[in-house]
């Protein structure tokens, strides 16, 4: 196995992915760093990238008139982050900043995609490898929404 | 739970409250506060952590608080964090200095610390969960070499609702404990973690084999917590948690607290996810 098919099956999201897959994924993926506070990309943009936090931490952020760029959830090492260019209509949904300097793995998702398409086995297995990291988040967030902390006179 | 090393001998009059007055109380947060309790008499046997005091106001009523005060503290003196929710608990929480009330205890089950030497620690907590567990991180902190890797994992709905704030800042300033502090909703100056606690909890390697969790906060977040760990391969027995009921008698006596087979205030509250899994099913009447 090469060294960058090594270092994605030490991200949790790929940790089962077979040899073959890894490094299919791994000719896709180069290092990148970010500062402090720089932004990855914005709402309704094109959605293209997706990036594996090695270190660091990153902010999904959108805008909400009257308050600004709000934070609703914080990505840090062994996080997924950005799965807008798997689906139509291919737009992020949220933006990205780097809260403190921040190291991850890009994917380049229109080679990955097309491998995706040429190969529906391996397509079947990305995507299924992916949903099972947005199944997580999406149990977290539904976590949120109960408000667990809050006084038992608030939730009355 | 309860281990040879860590029994407590029981008061000899489990239903009678002592005095005990409120010599200090710091507040926490806009609901919370701790109350540092010293005996105006007898004082009550030494509690273990993860126990319970029932603790009443005179005219009021009485209601089960969890220890949160420093186990090595050998004092007489009882510590309570107490969040105002209720007729009792608002009592408490605005009891000022020099307030006599009532104590009795402790009851319950302990966390059990001892027994977990040797091993990795990961300790979970949500809100005022907190309280509970303080005992916890002080005891392995005053030990550091017994356990291996430690983490602390606490969740808070706003940056401003996290109990022992300046504790928590100290700890995470040490090297030889991992603490994540995530909140539910940021605040201007918060550039720290948002999100659930089970999400920092995934990202955590553990040895399943060598690690003892503890987890205290509202049911369902214990419940999500616990789901991690299990996919990561801990032993349910391993996974400790404590449980919150209507604690009325605290000797198993009154049946308020049942929770299936269980008399929280007897078999609990500290109890491990094997056990507990069945009773998160279990649907109150």
């Amino acid at each position: 196995m090469t060294g960058t098919a090594r270092a994605l099956a030490a991200f949790p999201v790929f940790a089962q992915l077979p040899e073959a897959e890894l490094e299919l994924i791994s000719s896709t993926a180069r290092t990148v760093r970010f500062a402090a506070r720089q932004r990855l990309f914005s709402e309704g943009h094109p959605a293209q990238g997706c990036w594996l936090i090695e270190d660091g931490r990153v902010a999904l952020d959108m805008t909400v008139p009257g308050r600004g760029q709000v934070v609703l959830q914080t990505l840090g090492p062994g996080d997924v982050l950005g799965w807008s260019w798997l689906v139509p209509p291919y737009r992020w949904h949220y933006g990205a900043t780097s809260v403190l300097p921040t190291t991850a793995t890009e994917l380049d998702t229109t080679q990955l995609r097309a491998l995706a398409e040429q190969d529906p086995r391996f397509g079947y297995t990305l995507v299924l490898t992916l949903f099972e990291s947005v199944l997580q988040r999406l149990q977290a967030t539904r976590a949120r929404l109960l408000d667990l902390y809050g006084s038992p006179h608030d939730q009355r | 739970m309860t281990s040879a090393d860590t029994v407590t001998v029981p008061a000899a009059e489990p239903m009678l409250p002592v005095p005990y007055r409120v010599s200090g109380r710091t507040a926490e947060t806009h609901d919370s506060v701790t109350l540092r309790l010293e005996p105006a008499g007898e004082p009550l046997p030494p509690s273990q952590p993860g126990q319970f005091i029932m603790l009443a106001v005179p005219a009021i009523g009485e209601v089960a608080i969890s220890v949160s005060g420093d186990p090595a503290s050998r004092d007489g003196a009882l510590v309570h964090t107490i969040r105002a929710v209720g007729k009792v608990s608002g009592a408490l929480h605005d009891a000022p200095v020099g307030t006599v009330l009532g104590a009795r205890g402790p009851f319950g089950t302990t966390w059990d610390l001892p027994s977990a030497a040797g091993r990795d620690i990961v300790i979970v907590a949500g809100g005022v969960g907190l309280a509970p567990l303080r005992p916890v991180i002080l005891g392995v902190l005053a030990e550091r070499g017994r356990y291996r890797a430690v983490w602390l994992m606490s969740g808070a709905r706003t940056p401003a609702e996290f109990l022992f704030r300046s504790e928590l800042d100290a700890w995470s300033g040490r090297s030889d404990i991992g603490v994540e502090l995530t909140v539910d909703r940021p605040a201007a100056g918060w550039d720290g973690p948002v999100g659930f606690v089970t999400e920092p909890l995934a990202r955590l390697s553990l040895d399943p084999e060598r690690t003892t969790a503890f987890l205290c906060g509202p049911e369902p977040m214990m419940r999500f917590s616990a789901h991690v760990l299990l996919r990561k391969g801990i032993p349910a027995g391993d996974i400790r948690l404590s449980l919150e009921r209507n604690m009325q008698c605290g000797i198993g006596l009154c049946g308020h607290c049942q929770l299936g087979p269980v008399l929280v205030c007897r078999d609990g509250p500290v109890v491990d996810y094997g056990s507990a899994r069945r009773l998160f099913a279990t649907v109150e009447l």
